[in-house]
């Protein structure tokens, strides 16, 4: 890398992390150059460190920061040394592999994931051909030499800590999924330009998932930020309770401290309010286009379940039945939730589509008494109704008794309008919020829960 | 000069804070060297107990700079935190000289004499190379950070009857935070970023070595090892390096020097501090079971 070539560079690194949700402007551009002049560019691993310090404003932001940084600023150019030589053997590789994992080797495993990218990644040729780390680890499959290379290691010691070696063992091994990943999208972008693999092969960072097409790993991801999160927010409505607390004074508080100052009010005594805390009834659709989105906010609702005096859970798909209780025992165990509400409840009668104007008619019929002068209600759901009547009607009389209604929808503003969504129309009845992430979530959250 | 200019390179950061007792690993060094080079605040993010104060503390050493420290709190205020007039001394002073004009008294007891400064004014105000400590900014409410804004932009305060102070010597300073809220975009763009995780194993077992004199390597290594497992297990409140620190020490006031069922399960507590969490803990690690095993 030439010296010139640097202010280029670190633009490129900042759009590219702009494109990704995360917010440095010019002056954190300028600050990301100063850094540079005072670490040099000896060490890349210092660079990376420096450049993070400068740029990122939260923990979360840094999966996001490393793949960009890899990908602007790679670890060398071309075929890494070592896959130069010969034609590999896949069972060579695997063997070495086991050696490298069972002796913690971070140099070889590096090595190896650089062979593996480039003797079974590479898909297509010319300029459409690129590095698949898909291919690569499909061939080599590092999840499968987990005995082997625990008997490598023997559980020699005969000590306590021979029980944590799998675990430990699959951590070294996603480790090298993640340099093959990694090294995949450092190939790709020298093949197909850098421009291309930020845009594209840069995963988003956990609060910018989208619900609906989060897998499974990002959604028990997904499910790790509950706690904070619900923290974050409980200070934050504590905060507003607080401040809604001043203003209004108590004058025969005032009156009475007034007395050790011989009658003059030096310090004013204000009312003290009792907090509101208010009541929160969830509708959830649980069919399964929707269900990770239902999953994830009813887990949020009842961590924050302390700030509301009651929390009561509906779900439905073309029917509606009561799951709170579900909920509740469920935090314990938030994988199998779903399924436990799938199991236990009855959601629908006929082939599992949802059908929102039924389950809406039974909702005002079986459960219309949870809904009070008390109550915020949130609806989620992304209005498919597949083809079935909307029932407006009825949502407007779930909607009328309480105190707040919104709807969070997880699909994006620009479909709502399009094939069987309802969402428009239901739209004019109840607020609608497009709430894809959890950084939507979160804001809206904040903003909707009343004080 | 904007910075502090305390350290030279990167591996002096390392040394000098080893010094101290301090292990650094990469990115706190890298971060420290940084911040004392451009002369900006250090925020450091991090689960509770994996030495962001400790930090702050060891520069102060390592540097043979005086600590100033504030210690936020819910409802911590202007009076607190930057400084305060002294209502008593200045009545006192009105009393005293009765006879004289009302523009001389003005003239007089608005003066430094009649200031208290607190720590961010003091701070600023010192000739000497100072560290600055804001603990747990956090905790504080959204006001303050308005205030530090000022003091950590341009390292200058406003008293509105004496004027502008302006830092003679910028201080070197941290912020600590365990993101129980979220500080504002306008205070975070003022600092460099530093989020400390738990350290690696090498590291871990390098700073139990050094915290616990006395404890051998195998221990020292069995007992980073399942810290590290219980990590991974999701568990209410994650053991931290200090739960480490205080495992290895009890292990070795117990006088054992293996892991077994029967001291892990003894000395659980020291770890793992709530009752779901060891419950799940003895779960995941067949502490039980292994015990029936050795029953029957």
């Amino acid at each position: 890398m030439t010296g010139a070539g640097l202010p280029e560079r670190l633009v490129e690194l900042v759009t590219a992390l702009r494109g990704h949700g995360v917010t440095a402007g010019p002056s954190e551009t300028v600050d990301a150059a100063a850094v540079a002049e005072v670490l040099g560019l000896a060490d890349r691993e210092r660079l990376r460190e420096g450049l993070a310090a400068a740029l990122l404003r939260r923990a979360g932001q840094r999966p996001v920061f490393d793949a960009v940084f890899d990908v602007c600023f790679p670890l060398g150019v071309g075929v890494p040394e070592g896959a130069r030589e010969r034609d590999r053997d896949l069972d060579d590789l695997r063997a070495e592999l086991v050696a490298a994992l069972a002796a913690e080797d971070a140099g070889g495993l590096a090595r190896l994931a650089g062979i593996a990218v480039e003797a079974f990644g590479r898909y297509g040729s010319g300029s459409g051909g690129g590095f698949s780390a898909y291919e690569a680890l499909e061939k080599v499959r590092p999840q499968t030499l987990l005995v082997r290379v625990l008997a490598e290691t023997g559980g020699g010691r005969g000590d306590f800590t021979d029980r944590l070696e799998r675990d430990e063992v699959r951590r070294r091994i996603e480790a090298f999924r993640a340099a093959v990943r990694t090294e995949a999208r450092r190939r790709t972008a020298e093949a197909r330009g850098r421009q291309r693999v930020l845009e594209h092969a840069v995963a988003p960072s956990a609060d910018g998932v989208d619900f609906l097409v989060a897998n499974r790993e990002q959604l028990a991801e997904l499910r790790r930020t509950i706690h904070p999160l619900s923290r974050r927010l409980a200070t934050r409505l504590a905060a507003r309770r607080r401040r809604a607390n001043r203003g209004h004074i108590d004058i025969r508080r005032t009156l009475r401290r007034s007395l050790s100052t011989g009658g003059v009010p030096l310090r004013p005594a204000y009312r003290r309010r009792r907090p509101g805390r208010p009541e929160i009834v969830l509708v959830c659709d649980m069919s399964g286009s929707v269900a990770g989105f239902a999953d994830f906010t009813m887990l949020l609702v009842q961590a924050l379940r302390d700030q509301f005096s009651r929390v009561r859970v509906f779900g439905f798909i073309d029917t509606v039945d009561e799951i709170t209780h579900l909920v509740h025992t469920g935090a314990a165990d938030p994988e199998g939730l779903s399924a436990r509400i799938h199991a236990e409840a009855t959601l629908s009668t006929w082939d599992g589509h949802s059908d929102y104007g039924r389950a809406f008619r039974h909702f005002t019929e079986r459960h219309a008494e949870a809904i009070t002068a008390k109550t915020s209600l949130l609806i989620l759901g992304d209005g498919r109704t597949n083809g079935g009547d909307p029932n407006l009607e009825a949502l407007r009389a779930m909607v009328s008794p309480a105190r707040h209604a919104h709807w969070l929808n997880p699909e994006r503003r620009a479909l709502w309008a399009g094939g069987d969504s309802e969402a428009d129309r239901y739209a004019e009845v109840v607020p609608m919020h497009e709430c894809r992430n959890t950084r939507q979530l979160t804001t809206l959250v904040g903003r909707l829960l009343p004080t | 000069m904007i910075g502090t200019g305390y350290f030279a390179s990167v591996d002096e950061v390392v040394e000098r804070l080893a010094e101290q007792g301090y292990l650094a690993s990469a990115p706190v060094a890298t971060t420290v060297f940084l911040a004392d080079r451009l002369g900006r605040p250090l925020l450091v993010e991090g689960p509770a107990g994996v030495g962001k104060t400790e930090l702050a503390r060891a520069v102060s050493a390592a540097t043979g700079s005086r600590l100033v420290r504030l210690q936020c709190y819910e409802g911590v205020d202007e009076s607190r935190a930057l400084y305060e007039w002294n209502h008593a001394k200045q009545l006192l002073r009105i009393t005293a000289g009765r006879d004289e004009g009302w523009d001389r008294a003005r003239a007089d007891i608005f003066t430094e004499e009649y200031l208290l400064s607190r720590p961010l004014l003091t701070a600023i105000s010192g000739d000497e190379p100072t560290v600055l400590l804001v603990d747990e900014v956090d905790k504080a409410d959204v006001e303050i950070e308005g205030l530090l804004l000022e003091v950590l932009g341009d390292f200058q305060v406003t008293v509105p009857e004496l004027g502008t102070i302006v830092a003679k010597r910028r201080p070197f300073t941290v912020l600590t935070s365990n993101a129980t809220r979220d500080l504002s975009d306008a205070l975070r763009r003022r600092c460099l970023f530093l989020h400390i995780d738990f350290p690696e194993p090498e590291l871990e077992r390098r700073i139990v070595r050094a915290k616990v004199p006395g404890v051998d390597e195998a221990l020292t290594a069995s007992v980073v090892a399942v810290v590290g497992a219980l990590r991974a297990m999701d568990l209410r409140k994650a053991p931290s390096v200090a739960e480490a620190v205080d495992w290895a020490r009890t292990l070795l006031a117990l006088g054992a020097d293996t892991l077994d069922e029967e001291v892990v399960r003894a000395s659980l507590g020291v770890i793992v501090k709530h009752q779901d969490d060891i419950t799940r803990v003895r779960d995941r690690l067949r502490l039980d079971e292994a015990l029936d095993g050795a029953a029957s």
